[in-house]
């Protein structure tokens, strides 16, 4: 009659049960080690996407009180009374590129028709956010830049570039 | 002359190499019929024996089936348009074109694929629908219910997969803003947005990861479930058949039934 050996601290593990339990807890810490390095190859360390800083090309390409579409990057530079500044052209909706509409003064989301005042300002439609304010400046050479990842305050005075 | 083929063919049945690879032999007896089924690696999943009105097509409208002969058909029209189509950004626009107008029969397997899966959202949707209303979705097939969400989920999601791959405006814009319904996840919403589509943007990445999972994850997963289907078809009883329920107890009126009572 095999009898069972309490252990050093007092617990009822025989041989087999030890091992059964080392054996899964191996396992199981070995699963989650798989699970985070798996979920750390799915996440790209390196991305080869464009940079988030555009050169706009000289201020004087943009008259008074014009608003510029640059499909490419979506961005608006908007050449307004109080100076220069920029928006994103990306819908805050679901992210389409809205469009500039002369004819009405407006930006105007041709996805799901949310209509944006020209500073960015929500007028109808089903975007949650007014379109955001992107950091703007002149750099050495006179060109405007625009920083597509910085956000800045809508309508704050730091938020133009003046030439 | 067709007397003699049969007799070619019943004695081909008897070689060592046929009854090598068919084990069950031939015949006509009630077990030799039922081995036939039991012993075929595809048909084993189904019951040995059903009941000829459930083969009827007023039972199911054969809709379960339907739907599976249009993933066949995907897979086998998917395969050849593999061959020819690059998941790349600067290739798989003028790839699908070439399928469209230069490869021989590329028009044809290409709407071929676009047309079948058309075809078997309807036909998933009709299933569940006949499902649902013949009540055949009820204990003790609850569970085959669920796998059957599973798989309406996985056809949509190849559905959608699939719709990058022309690289065309349709294509990106489509992708850009479902990805961002993904987004609106509470919390880990961007975290999903960034790992479906392995960057920010809908780019190269993204067109490689929706093919990978378009081609190889999506479809494998659909048929290990497809197979989980199938086999619990026979687990839980066989396909159901409406006809096999208890008559409903109707109540006329509630004097009438008072006066039975008495």
């Amino acid at each position: 009659m095999a009898e069972v050996k309490k252990g050093p601290l007092g617990d009822d593990l025989n041989r087999r049960q030890f091992f059964t339990k080392l054996g899964l807890g191996s396992l199981s810490i070995a699963a989650v080690g798989t699970a985070a390095f798996s979920y750390q190859y799915l996440e790209p360390n390196v991305l080869y996407e464009p940079s988030p800083v555009v050169n706009e090309g000289k201020p004087d390409r943009y008259p008074l009180d014009s608003v510029t579409l640059d499909v490419n990057n979506g961005i608006y530079i908007i050449h307004s009374q109080e100076g220069y500044f920029s928006l994103s052209a990306v819908c805050t909706h679901l992210g389409c590129l809205t469009a500039w509409k002369p004819e009405l003064n407006i930006i105007a989301c041709p996805c799901h028709g949310s209509k944006f005042e020209q500073s960015g300002k929500k007028i109808e439609g089903p975007a949650p956010k007014p379109l955001p304010w992107k950091r703007i400046w002149i750099n050495d050479d006179g060109d405007l830049l625009v920083d597509r990842s910085t956000e800045v305050p809508a309508l704050a005075r730091d938020s133009f570039v003046k030439v | 002359m067709a007397k003699t083929l049969d007799h070619y063919f019943e004695e081909m049945q008897q070689t060592r190499v046929w009854r090598s690879i068919f084990r069950s032999g031939t015949g006509s007896s009630t077990l030799k019929r039922a081995l036939a089924i039991q012993q075929n690696v595809f048909l084993h999943l189904f019951s040995t024996k059903v009941r000829t009105r459930i083969l009827s097509f007023g039972a199911t409208w054969y809709l379960g089936t339907l739907t599976f002969g249009t993933f066949l058909i995907l897979v086998a029209t998917g395969i050849p348009l593999m061959l020819y189509y690059y998941p790349s950004v600067p290739q798989a626009y003028s790839d699908t074109k070439d399928l469209q107008f230069v490869v021989s029969s590329g028009l044809f397997l290409r709407n071929l694929h676009r047309w079948t899966a058309h075809a078997m959202v309807f036909l998933v949707f009709a299933h569940m629908f006949k499902v649902f209303y013949r009540g055949a979705y009820r204990s003790p097939r609850e569970f085959n219910w669920v796998i059957g969400v599973i798989l309406l989920l996985i056809t949509l999601f190849l559905s959608y997969t699939g719709y990058l791959l022309p690289w065309d405006q349709l294509a990106y814009w489509a992708i850009t803003v479902g990805s961002n319904i993904a987004s609106a996840v509470p919390v880990i919403g961007d975290k999903i947005h960034f790992l479906l589509l392995g960057g920010h943007a809908v780019n190269a990445n993204a067109l490689l990861r929706f093919y990978v999972l378009h081609c190889m994850i999506l479809p494998l997963t659909a048929m290990f479930f497809v197979a989980i289907h199938f086999w619990r078809i026979r687990k839980d009883g066989g396909l159901y058949d409406h006809r096999s329920e208890p008559p409903p107890v109707r109540v006329k009126n509630s004097e009438s039934a008072m006066t039975e009572a008495k």
